[in-house]
């Protein structure tokens, strides 16, 4: 089968620092795959180096069998590619409900309409109020993003991202920040995901990664130390060695 | 469809009410005609500041609307108006309807290409371009003067009436009217632009350029769309001063004019249409006032207002109304 | 000599009295945007300041020439502090429009406030004798005033080189023009180092602006007459390099001359056209580091 994301021998570095080093990674249609690895180890690099926000110096990215290294950000989202950002990417004047409808607008491709007032964008809104119910915003709805708490603005930047319906979807530590109160709104949500969606998550929670994902890659230096399926990971030597590494010093 | 709930917020509803007209929106309609009818002798002072406001109006979309800050936003008003001009002076066009079109024609393809070049920069850099490309230009009609009349400015316009009928008369009252309609036109299409799903993702772009590359959104093209309109606007506003004033000098393309509509914009408030008309209104009457009186007294307080308008009231006169009627709606209650 | 070669001389020497000037203004702009990421669109109100102070201190003080430029040096880096505490740093952290309106408000206010004390009649001064007339240097002679001017540029490139080279505080404004972060990071009291620049930024400008009377001349529109040129000096260098602002300024000097003397309409078409291509090619300038 086509995997849904394929990342082949991916390279890049900055000077002498090594972020990405023959990064080999495969998703099939509906894989649950989580990338660990501690503090500086590439995780968000590689997430731009997918999602060409960096180039790489070499190696190449496939979405679905097609080679997208060489496309702009924004065809690659329209090839199905959709993030969400470890800091939250938001429009912080607009109010929840444009936040999100904007992005399903630009899904729709109904942005570059000069003339035609926003609210006749009816399926377009009513989409973006089932994502606002989905993730429990409902309450938010009309507030300006920067009149919300950093938790509940980290519900919105999932919104956005779903927003695009992506086929392959990248969640930077989606869930980082959030207060535990809530952090199971965002499971949910991930639960409640088509199952042909494939996901990628960065996640330091182990909670997370064991509850959510079937597949786990350890990345390590900006290389792929060992993947597997979470129980294997769990009682690998090297990770525990890398982490129990970076717990002592600190 | 999912019913909603009754107790929830209606988006539908919410985004239909920012797109409504308000009656208050009437008010600028109504002053503008009651000027006429009560200060007959003030409409050349009249259509001085619905030139500007319609020069302003363009400024707010890119700057309001896109955050793309432009020192030399004069470019497009300057290519307006020699545009308008030199078909006149030159080609014996003097019909001015159609030569005001032209002119915004030309400003507008001025605006794509530049915008097309410099919208692919940020930041200091992007300033820096938008200044010199005004400038350059400047010279660039310094240097043409077989065509523009160089540092003498363009003579020899001729414009026709109106529709055959309205000469632009002494007391300025033709003008003051084609001008005013000019202006509602403009203003009818900035309306919709803003309230449009591209007006929507232009603050998109404002707020968070790269969460619009994200989105799919094509950052770049939506920008010089936006310049191009911007810009055929600002041509307008300059070819209806060619045509007011019969006169073209290279004044129109000077810094300082790029300055004064983004000191008249700040004025007034940014990215709601409305600050234009404001902003403009209070410039350009107390710059009549001021500026010949004591032209000391009207710099200082010029760069004065500035100073204190971006340190304490960030809105300009129209945010500042906003949050004075806000305190007062919270007070009350 | 060939007069062909006799006028190039010529052009090259004014040229380059013409850029030193443009550096030592332009350098302490550059400076301070690199350092603060400021744009500070109202340093040209320090050089025509400081060419008031220069005019003031020697007609009505009768102070002589070069301890009248030394005063300007002084006076205006002291005024420049407490304005730099209470006007800018409030928008360190502001955008660029903010930044931008708020120097114009500071420009307006200088220009006015210059007219009103001095008038707008360019004031004269009397220069010392061994700045009048001529130098010969062998092969040729030049007048003695831009030879000055090009002495006191090329010091300033060594007082700087060195300051900035070799001593602390240099060391610490380099440390935080490249990663600010990092600077405050090591315990580097960036918001102390930011005054003390911008003190010295706006007090070099001031003695360029008293070095400039007797060659571009002083009026209050001077703070904004040629700012463009300060501007693009600095862009086309590139962010807070010094020798960025050395090789622009000197080649904007150069080039402007030669194109008064050969092309008087037409030539700062060129100028301004040259910088546009070099920032479209080079967007962070000739020597400047990419900011993200």
């Amino acid at each position: 089968m086509t995997p849904a994301l394929e990342v082949r021998d991916l390279c890049r570095s900055f000077g002498a620092l090594h972020v990405a080093r023959n990064i080999n990674l495969a998703l099939a249609p509906g894989a649950r795959q989580a990338l660990i690895g501690p503090n500086g180890a590439g995780k968000t690099m590689l997430v731009n180096l997918i999602t060409g926000a960096l180039k790489p110096d070499s190696g190449a990215v496939f979405v679905r069998g097609e080679e997208i290294t060489d496309l702009g950000q924004a065809a690659r989202v329209k090839k199905g590619l959709a993030r969400t950002y470890q800091i939250n990417q938001l429009f912080r004047e607009l109010t929840v409900l444009e936040n999100i409808a904007l992005s399903v607008a630009e899904r729709r491709r109904r942005g570059a309409n000069l003339l035609q007032p926003f609210s006749r964008n009816r399926e377009t809104v009513d989409e973006a109020a089932q994502l606002i119910e989905t993730l429990r915003l409902g309450d938010d709805m009309l507030k300006p993003i920067r009149e919300l708490p950093y938790g509940r603005q980290r519900l919105v930047e999932i919104a956005i991202t779903l927003g695009q319906r992506p086929e392959v979807l990248l969640l930077d530590e989606p869930a980082a920040g959030v207060p535990s109160t809530e952090s199971h709104i965002i499971l949910e949500a991930l639960d409640a995901l088509p199952d042909n969606i494939a996901i990628l998550i960065i996640e330091h929670d182990m909670e997370v990664v064991f509850r959510f994902a079937e597949q786990v890659t350890v990345l390590v230096g900006g290389a792929v130390l060992v993947e597997g399926p979470p129980a294997a990971i769990a009682k690998d030597e090297g990770v525990r060695a890398v982490y129990l590494g970076e717990h002592e010093h600190g | 469809m999912n019913a909603p709930d009754r107790s929830a917020p209606d988006p539908h509803g919410f985004l239909r009410g920012r797109e409504r007209w308000r009656p208050v929106e009437a008010l600028p309609w109504l002053i503008a005609i009651g000027a006429f009818f009560a200060l007959p002798d003030y409409m050349i002072l009249g259509t001085q500041v619905i030139t500007m406001i319609i020069f302003a109006l363009s400024l707010d979309l890119i700057l309001g609307y896109a955050g793309i800050v432009s020192l030399g936003h004069a470019a497009y008003f300057g290519a307006g108006a020699y545009a308008t001009g030199m078909l006149s002076a030159h080609l014996g066009w003097g019909e001015p309807i159609s030569g005001l079109l032209f002119g915004g024609a030309v400003a507008g393809l001025v605006g794509f290409v530049s915008g097309w070049v410099l919208l692919r920069y940020h930041g200091l850099t992007l300033l820096m371009l938008t200044l010199a490309t005004a400038i350059m230009l400047q010279e660039l009609a310094n240097v043409l003067e077989v065509w523009t009349g160089g540092f003498d400015g363009l003579l020899g316009m001729e414009f026709t009436p109106l529709f055959g009928l309205f000469e632009n008369d002494l007391w300025g009252h033709a003008y003051y009217w084609y001008a005013l309609a000019v202006l509602a036109i403009c203003f009818l299409f900035a309306r919709r632009l803003v309230h449009s799903a591209f007006g929507r993702t232009l603050v998109g772009i404002r707020e968070n350029t790269r969460r619009m590359h994200a989105i799919g959104s094509p950052v770049h093209w939506r920008l010089v769309t936006v310049y191009t309109a911007s810009a055929t606007m600002a041509g307008l506003a300059g070819a209806l001063f060619a045509e007011i004033n019969a006169y073209v000098t290279l004044d129109v393309l000077s810094f300082a004019r790029s300055g004064a509509v983004l000191i008249v914009l700040i004025l007034g408030g940014t990215g709601r249409l409305y600050g234009a008309f404001v902003g403009a209104t209070v410039y350009v009457i107390l710059e009549d006032e001021l500026a010949k009186a004591s032209p000391e007294f009207w710099e200082f307080g010029v760069g004065l207002v500035l100073v204190l308008v971006v340190l304490f009231f960030r809105g300009g006169l129209l945010g500042g109304l906003d949050s004075a009627a806000r305190r007062l709606k919270e007070a009350r209650s | 000599m060939n007069p062909v070669l006799n006028a190039a001389v010529s052009i090259l020497f004014d040229g380059l009295a013409y850029g030193m000037l443009l550096f030592i203004i332009s350098v302490g702009l550059s400076i301070t945007m690199g350092l603060m990421g400021f744009v500070n669109l109202a340093h040209g109100a320090f050089a025509m300041a400081g060419g008031y102070v220069t005019v003031s201190l020697m007609n009505l003080l009768g102070v002589p020439f070069l301890p009248a430029l030394g005063g300007a040096f002084v006076i205006v880096a002291a005024v420049s502090m407490p304005i730099e505490r209470l006007i800018y740093l409030p928008l360190y952290r502001a955008g660029e429009l903010d930044q931008v309106l708020l120097s114009i408000g500071v420009v307006f206010m200088a220009i006015a406030g210059a007219t009103f004390v001095w008038g707008s009649t360019p004031p004269s001064i009397r220069m010392p004798d061994f700045l009048t007339g001529q130098v010969d240097l062998g092969f040729k002679t030049f007048p003695a005033y831009r030879t000055f001017t090009i002495g006191v540029g090329m010091a300033m490139i060594l007082a700087l080189w060195l300051g900035f080279e070799r001593t602390i505080i240099g060391a610490k404004i380099r440390a935080a023009v490249d990663n600010r972060a990092m600077a405050q990071a090591v315990g580097i009291d960036v918001d102390r180092l930011f005054v003390v620049t911008f003190a010295l930024g706006s007090g070099l400008a001031a003695m360029g602006g008293g070095l400039a009377i007797e060659i571009v001349g002083l009026s209050p529109p001077f703070a904004i007459q040629y700012l463009v040129f300060f501007l693009i000096v600095v862009a086309v260098g590139g962010l807070g390099s010094i020798r960025g602002a050395f090789v622009a300024a000197i080649v904007l000097g150069i080039i402007d001359t030669a194109g008064k003397y050969l092309w008087p309409d037409g030539g700062a078409f060129f100028i301004y056209a040259a910088a546009v291509l070099l920032l479209l090619v080079k967007p962070w300038g000739l020597f400047g580091r990419e900011q993200t």
